[in-house]
């Protein structure tokens, strides 16, 4: 965590955010941590990337990192994607840290859309990039409406949405940004990620921030926070489950990704988490098609 | 209609003195009146008369300028309406009242299903079983009178007199024990009123509900209403039990209310 900061070497303050707001911004975290699940207001700065980069999640990260930090960042459950290795390089450039693919030496890791697979310690905080804070948004638009029905605990309404789900489709059809209620009270959204990951949030030993930039809302999970996943009595909350393991390194229990391997429908399904990923091959497993051509991550098991 | 009052009852609703302004200008005063289970009170007048004023004020949409209006809880407890808290009066709203709008879009969610429209109040106050749910909204629909293969349909694909009959079924729900009814017919074929009249009388009658009805047409208050009230100006002109008003009107402006409008 970072106190106040030496002169910088670069043109930037230290972690670019001047102290003043990476004050404001942790204060805000402090109220979010101090009212889990509920939506902090805060003055969302201007950041040198466009919304939907998460500038939110960019900004809770800015106002906690400390120059004894290690960064991981991830998009979808990988390092590499363009999102995950600009905001990594923006921090080893205007921070100095030291950065990582490998989640059990991070310290700080900054995510877009997955929990990473490995479970996390009391030593880690988890950042998520929010883009529409407000789960009940979805049927009322009103924000003056909203926040009064989170302040009345007026939940219907997310009922409401998974009964259309069910009427629907015979289930709950809602895959990702499932939502939450937190420690009995508020009913939260947990950012797109898939509903898979909802079990990780629960009683997690890390500390879980939600930053939402374009809307300016910062919001916590305390470490050791129940959350649950809401449902119906006779249609309860179910996770996805996949019909084969990674074909890269075998395993099982893990959210999978579909990728098409040709254009003759060939396909495989591999570990979103490509850390874990990695790191299971390299302790020395294979899955079935670990020697398909093409396969992402294949060359960097090797 | 005679109403189903027992003597040794409560009131349910009891105004005093009912006064608001708009600024300068009078929207209604000196209302007073005690509504009782079961007993249908039909709010009578021209635009512009304070009905629709009274009407959002007994219901909390609108605050008194001064007098009191009393609710007596499920509890048995009366209480003043403007000493609620915000939780405890929308509670009340969405359990133990209902809003019939005239317009039913304003009633209704337009853009989830007839089904979920009748299961919300349910799952507001904490209804968990979907298969319940489902249920009680093919129930309703059913008692309303709208086809039950439609419950997964949107509102937007139905007939105004259906949306109509679903908002009611969407305000039963929860067995309300007073419902505000704002010219429930109007904007309806006259056909597809004089179904819905017959429905509305019905529930009303089969359920026990107090309803207060705003509305300008006589013949609604007639066929709905075991009394009535008539305003002028922002004030009561004349009040009675609604056959007697209607035959016998002592008020001059009763009298021309009803000579013109019954004429046509
Ligand atoms: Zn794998």
């Amino acid at each position: 965590m970072s106190t106040a900061q030496e002169k910088p070497e670069t043109p930037y303050n230290f972690a670019y955010l001047d102290e003043q707001t990476k004050r404001m911004i942790r204060r805000a975290i402090l109220k979010a941590v101090a009212i889990p699940g509920y939506q902090v207001p805060f003055a969302s700065r201007e950041m040198p990337m466009p919304y939907g980069w998460g500038t939110g999640g960019v900004q809770v990260t800015a106002s906690l990192i400390g120059p004894d930090d290690v960064l991981k960042v991830i998009d979808q459950g990988a390092d590499d994607t363009t999102n995950a290795v600009s905001i990594r390089s923006f921090f080893a450039k205007v921070a100095g840290v030291k950065t990582t693919t490998h989640t059990k030496e991070a310290s700080l890791i900054q995510t877009r859309h997955r929990v990473p697979e490995m479970p996390l310690s009391e030593n880690q905080i988890l950042v998520y990039q929010v883009p529409i804070p407000e789960p009940l948004r979805f049927l009322e638009p009103r924000e003056t409406e909203t926040r009064l029905m989170h302040a009345l605990e007026e939940y219907g309404l997310m009922h409401v949405k998974l009964y259309e789900d069910i009427a629907r489709h015979g289930h709950i059809a809602t895959t990702y940004a499932y939502p939450v209620k937190v420690e009995g009270r508020y009913v939260m959204d947990p950012s797109p990620i898939p509903k898979f990951d909802n079990p990780k949030l629960t009683n997690s030993p890390a500390l879980q921030l939600f930053g939402a930039g374009r809307e300016k809302r910062i919001y916590a999970l305390p470490p050791y926070t129940r959350v649950e996943s809401l449902d119906f009595e006779d249609h309860p909350f179910r996770v996805q489950e996949f019909s084969e393991p990674c074909g890269l390194c075998g395993a099982s229990g893990v959210y999978l990704d579909e990728v098409i391997l040709d254009d003759h429908g060939g396909r495989m399904f591999v570990c979103s988490d490509t850390d874990h990923c990695e790191g299971r091959r390299e302790a020395g497993h294979r899955g079935h098609l670990a020697g398909a051509m093409g396969a992402p991550g294949a060359e960097a098991a090797e | 209609m005679s109403a189903p009052i027992d003597p040794g009852e409560a009131p349910l609703l009891s105004v005093e003195r009912l006064t608001r302004f708009y600024g300068e200008r009078l929207g209604c005063r000196d209302v007073s009146f005690d509504l009782y289970p079961g007993e249908v009170l039909a709010v009578v007048g021209e635009s512009g008369s304070g009905k629709t004023t009274l009407l959002n004020c007994l219901a909390a949409r609108m605050k008194l300028s001064s007098g009191a209006v009393r609710y007596r809880m499920r509890d048995g407890e009366m209480r003043d309406l403007a000493a609620l808290g915000e939780a405890e009066r929308r509670f009340l709203m969405r359990t133990d009242w209902g809003f019939v709008h005239q317009n039913p879009a304003d009633g209704l969610r337009m853009n989830v299903s007839a089904g979920a429209n009748v299961g919300e109040r349910l799952m507001a106050i904490g209804e968990r079983n979907y298969g319940e749910i489902r249920g009680s909204a093919h129930d309703w629909l059913s008692r309303v009178e709208v086809p039950t293969d439609r419950i997964d349909d949107s509102p937007r694909a139905f007939s105004g007199g259906m949306r109509q009959r679903l908002q009611i079924a969407r305000n039963l729900v929860t067995a309300p024990r007073l419902v505000f009814m704002d010219e429930p017919t109007g904007g309806l074929d006259v056909s597809v009123q004089a179904r819905l009249l017959d429905l509305i009388r019905a529930l009303v009658a089969e359920l026990r509900m107090a309803a207060l009805v705003v509305t300008h047409d006589l013949a609604v208050a007639r066929l709905l209403s075991h009394r009535i009230m008539v305003m002028k100006e922002g004030r009561v002109v004349e009040e009675g039990l609604t056959d007697r008003v209607l035959d016998d009107p002592q008020r001059p402006y009763t009298q021309l209310l009803v000579s013109s409008i019954l004429q046509v």
